[in-house]
């Protein structure tokens, strides 16, 4: 059913109406520790896309293959490897962002959101829309964690895009605000401000989609998830018994 | 709340309290006077400038924020004026003034207005404001002035470390601290605006219980818990236990904030619960914390644990089974 969906709608849909930082409420411990500045923010995004752009793919290949009952371990070992494959490669060609990252680059192991695209996407769609569906839900993530991450290090650093010639090389190293560098307000770069600027980003987005006419984010239920459609939680008990029976 | 419409066939209860919040909030003003007079006797006209700051502030924004969120407007029941001096009374007398606005705005929109307005916000609104522009400008905050060197006739030290910091090196180093302790309760010392004079704060204290305004436990509790734990630890050291009490905010969080009605238990024994804890965090806090104060923080905690003590306080109606769990009511 998802499939007849045009392959637009599932690249844009990641975006706003199901980004996964801000109305799937996915990902969100990546999301608050990386965000402390935009360089690592945009790093985490682009890393974090990579990883389930690939995993995506190969999932959604070996969907036939994969027994249902051990589906989630084999997500984990093709997430694993690709995680591994793009931990290498940060390390050896921008080592900054690997120092920046720390621990959260191999995290992304256990990351929500590419778990959940396995589970909810991936795993029922073909390759063509998993990998699009990858790029949407990877955008959507660094667009959120880019918007928090602005927020977090004008106020919290009083600079934007400080240390970015460690990510794309050049002289260019970020602007620094005039004010705002000399008395920058300390608690947006530590949790309690990610919070808040998390929350109050959720409720504009909130706010966005709602304009569009699609329900809230809010933790209620199955049914008001703006993933409920596809969404495979509910499914997958009864799916199971009846591929139980069936077996 | 009022009785406007005295013909009106309802349930109970029939006899109301002629109490508004209205005038609930202008009781608590009132007993905020003799230490906004102290803090102005002690650290200048600035102080008040502080304190006119924090409250336009804070009326400002909730005008704002009401206007923008189309609800009813609230700046009419003086709450965001008790907001507005509190914070001020929770800030040294040198902060620049900008931000004071950043506190006062925080108070007020985030932690108030965003969570519904007056009765609704998790935390106290004022200690939140506080602990942002703490965790924000740390230099700027604990940038204390020494009081009376307004004056030009008085000129002995600019900035002075504050007494707390003197006294937890007392026990373990044997030094005095520099404010007697005397000077410590009439306020003669160096602090945040409201919470240096001990007497103006007790007198505010004891206008609201008079008034039944707010009850006595929570401060005493609170303040007694404290005083347990210091002694403890200052091993019997009496004059230790009286500098613990009457330096820091104690006594200001003790009457004024950890009262807030919003954010402490109803019940008796949540009460006794919410009091004790707050002692016990400030005394770790203090005694075994990075941080000198711990007032703050501790009542935003208990705060924060008010839901959950408010449910396993719940009275049980008359005449309701032991044994039987009853089913969580609202």
């Amino acid at each position: 059913m998802a499939e007849k969906k045009s392959l637009g709608k599932e690249l844009t849909k990641g975006i706003i109406i199901e980004n996964p930082v801000l109305r799937l409420v996915l990902g969100t411990c990546p999301t608050l520790a990386t965000t402390t500045s935009v360089t690592s923010a945009i790093g985490m995004g682009i890393s974090a896309s990579i990883v389930l752009i690939c995993s995506n793919i190969v999932i959604s290949a070996l969907r036939k293959v994969i027994p249902a009952k051990v589906r989630i371990p084999a997500y984990i070992v093709v997430i694993a490897s690709f995680v591994t494959i793009v931990q290498m490669l940060v390390k050896a060609f921008v080592p900054v962002l690997d120092e920046q990252l720390g621990v959260y680059l191999p995290l992304i192991v256990v990351n929500c959101i590419i778990l959940g695209r396995a589970e909810a996407f991936a795993g029922k769609n073909g390759v063509l829309a998993s990998a699009v569906d990858g790029l949407g839900m990877g955008i959507g993530f660094t667009v959120a964690l880019f918007v928090m991450g602005t927020i977090r290090e004008i106020l919290g650093a009083g600079s934007f895009l400080a240390g970015i010639s460690g990510l794309i090389g050049g002289t260019f190293d970020g602007f620094k605000i005039p004010f705002l560098n000399e008395n920058p307000m300390l608690i947006f770069i530590l949790a309690p401000g990610g919070f808040f600027v998390y929350g109050l980003v959720m409720a504009l987005s909130n706010k966005l989609a709602e304009s569009k006419g699609k329900p809230k984010a809010e933790l209620q239920g199955c049914e008001k998830c703006p993933m409920a459609k596809s969404c495979s939680i509910r499914m997958t008990d009864e799916a199971c018994d009846k591929k139980e029976v069936e077996a | 709340m009022t009785l406007n419409n005295k013909l009106v066939v309802s349930a109970s209860p029939h006899d109301r309290s002629h109490k508004t919040v209205r005038s609930i909030m202008l009781d608590v003003i009132i007993a905020m006077v003799p230490a906004l007079i102290a803090s102005v006797i002690f650290f200048g006209p600035r102080a008040l400038l502080v304190e006119c700051v924090s409250v336009g502030t804070c009326v400002i924004a909730e005008f704002i924020s009401r206007v923008v969120m189309k609800r009813g407007q609230t700046i009419g029941d003086l709450s965001a004026v008790i907001t507005g001096l509190l914070l001020a009374f929770n800030l040294p007398v040198n902060i620049p003034l900008w931000m004071v606005m950043i506190g006062a705005v925080v108070a007020i929109v985030v932690v108030k207005q965003f969570f519904g307005g007056i009765g609704q916000n998790f935390v106290n609104p004022a200690i939140a404001g506080r602990i942002v522009l703490l965790a924000s400008f740390p230099v700027a905050m604990s940038t204390w002035t020494a009081p009376l060197t307004w004056s030009a006739q008085n000129l002995d030290g600019l900035t002075s470390a504050s007494p707390l910091a003197d006294i937890h090196t007392m026990v373990t180093a044997g030094t005095t601290p520099d404010a007697s302790l005397v000077e410590m309760l009439i306020g003669w010392r160096a602090g945040c605006l409201g919470e240096t004079c001990a007497i103006a704060i007790i007198l505010g204290g004891i206008y609201l219980i008079a008034r039944k305004v707010i009850s006595p436990t929570i401060p005493l509790i609170y303040i007694g818990t404290v005083a347990v734990i210091m002694l403890i630890a200052g091993k019997g050291n009496l004059e230790f236990v009286a500098y613990e009490l009457l330096g820091g905010g104690l006594m200001l969080g003790a009457f004024f904030m950890a009262t807030d009605y919003t954010t402490s238990p109803i019940t008796f024994k949540g009460k006794i619960i919410f009091a004790v804890g707050c002692g016990v965090i400030t005394s770790l806090i203090r005694l075994f914390g990075n941080l000198p104060e711990g007032v703050s923080y501790s009542i935003i905690i208990m705060n924060i644990l008010v839901p959950l003590i408010e449910n396993i306080t719940l009275p049980k109606p008359f005449g309701t089974p032991k044994k039987k769990k009853e089913a969580k009511a609202e």
